[in-house]
């Protein structure tokens, strides 16, 4: 078979075969498109102004290796004026978390950027091979997400920064949309689309990668030769997640716009105002500071129940008034230390718009509906 | 009877169902059953082809895989979520499970299914 020639300079082989388009490009122009996308999804959604400090949330898996090295060129092509940081999380999970922290390391020198590491142990006085050994491993997930977005927002306090993004990309929304359809979780459907969160008291996040697809992730991070790390969580027996993720990858490989269109899909929800009135709205936790819905955040009450060996009370509603037949928290009880959230950096509030010097049918990070071929 | 020697890479994570080995040389028979069944090294009777990546899926399975053959394996094909470069080109540009293999040829298989 004679080499494809690349679709967007005619001149390469082809390399790839795009899941958006079907078309075929060589490695340059790949490398081309896909920071140019990513440029427009940040100039679009105007994620970032000029002197934003933006804490990269970092694994060492291909994901957050990815943003980094995409953002630190973006950042240097564009101009941003973007200052960067990596945010590592450390669960505590030998063999795991452990082995990708070294990752990370090498792209701190890779990249140049400043790393700050946050552990659940120094945090919560908890690391997660702790927790599993105390709770076992069914709801042992529910302790790490917690305790995952308070630790990064923490961390992102320490670093001052004003901003936090992930490495979430459009395989990952279209999973999360399917899971909340699966739920019957509505006001999170109507959420978890959205390119950038942010609240009144919390850190802005967004996912710069709300249009790329995994495909493209890995390609990019495979020509580019970047080092990641990837291995299964050894605590993450999360089937349903899992069966989500077989079902999606089956639907991309019968058409590939699937990923896209379920994202739109998720999109095109609007939330009617009495499912959003249902969500309480926020207040600060008494015991800690961060934001929360109760008196206590989520992460302040399995810490107690953790303390007090009563691992679920945090969990069900049943083991709840157990412990809370038991009294009050005792004095001694270890506690997280209280959350002050960083002031925001004073600067012009006009988010980057620079144009990428482009022909705009190359770019295809906006939603194209599905036609027969 | 002739054989192709070809690299094999396993990565993203794919590698832990191959004896935790990224990098394999392996040779195969140049003509394979058309069932692609990989137990008989080479053919006895029945029709043959030239080797190709449908078969030589099923030779890794049979000859390499160690474990959980439903993370590598799905309808006789490689599991969707799994990448596959033929000379470092996507294997969807080279005629997937039709391309023939060639003496020397280097196949590719990342996993896109573990942690981000
Ligand atoms: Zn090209
Ligand atoms: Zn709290």
């Amino acid at each position: 078979m004679a080499p494809k020639l690349c679709a967007l300079c005619s001149t390469n082989k082809a390399i790839l075969k795009r899941p958006k388009t079907g078309q075929q490009v060589c490695k340059d122009c790949f490398f081309y498109v896909f920071e140019t996308e990513v440029h427009h999804t940040i100039t679009r959604a105007g994620l970032f102004k000029p002197g934003d400090k933006v804490a990269i949330g970092a694994s060492g898996g291909k994901d957050s290796t990815v943003l980094a090295h995409v953002l630190k060129t973006l950042n240097e092509r564009y101009n941003y004026g973007l200052i960067l940081f990596l945010l590592s999380i450390d669960e505590g999970i030998t063999g795991y978390r452990d082995d990708s922290l070294e990752t990370v390391k090498r792209n701190q020198q890779q990249y140049d950027m400043p790393l700050k590491i946050l552990s659940y142990d120094e945090l919560y006085g908890w690391t997660m091979d702790a927790i599993v050994s105390q709770v076992g491993r069914k709801n042992n997930c529910t302790f790490c997400g917690v305790f995952r977005r308070q630790a990064l927002d923490r961390g992102a306090a320490m670093l001052n920064v004003d901003h936090i993004v992930t490495g979430h990309n459009a395989d990952d929304i279209a999973e999360t949309v399917l899971m909340n359809i699966m739920r019957g979780d509505i006001a999170r459907l109507g959420r978890c689309t959205s390119i950038v969160t942010e609240g009144e008291d919390t850190i802005k996040r967004s996912k710069p990668f709300k249009y790329a697809y995994e495909k493209e992730i890995v390609m990019y991070a495979y020509f580019k030769k970047l080092d990641y790390f990837s291995t299964e969580c050894i605590y993450s027996p999360d089937a349903y997640r899992g069966h989500a993720r077989t079902f999606l990858k089956e639907l991309e490989a019968a058409r590939p716009s699937a990923i896209i269109d379920i994202i739109h899909s998720g999109e095109a929800f609007e939330i009617r105002e009495e499912v959003k009135a249902g969500q309480k709205s926020q207040q600060t936790c008494k015991r800690c500071g961060y934001m929360s819905s109760n008196d206590l955040c989520k992460a302040c009450t399995l810490l107690e129940g953790l303390e007090r060996g009563m691992a679920g009370s945090g969990i069900t509603e049943r083991e709840r008034k157990k412990l809370d037949a038991e009294g009050r928290a005792p004095e001694n009880l270890r506690t997280i230390p209280f959350y002050r959230r960083s002031t925001r950096t004073p600067g012009p509030e006009v988010p980057i718009v620079v144009e990428a010097q482009v022909d705009p049918a190359m770019i295809t990070d906006h939603y194209r509906p599905y036609t027969a071929e | 009877m002739t054989f192709i020697s070809l690299r094999i890479e396993f990565s993203g994570g794919l590698e832990l169902l191959f004896s935790n080995e990224k990098r394999h040389k392996i040779t195969i028979p140049a003509q394979v059953p058309v069932d692609n069944n990989p137990k008989v090294d080479g053919p006895r009777n029945g029709d043959t082809k030239a080797a190709d990546m449908d078969f030589l899926i099923h030779w890794l399975r049979e000859h390499l895989l160690k474990e959980r053959t439903e993370l590598f394996m799905e309808n006789s094909t490689v599991r969707p979520g799994i990448l596959v470069l033929i000379n470092d080109t996507d294997w969807e540009l080279e005629g997937e499970g039709e391309y023939q293999l060639k003496d020397n040829d280097e196949i590719v298989f990342i996993s896109t299914l573990h942690g981000g």
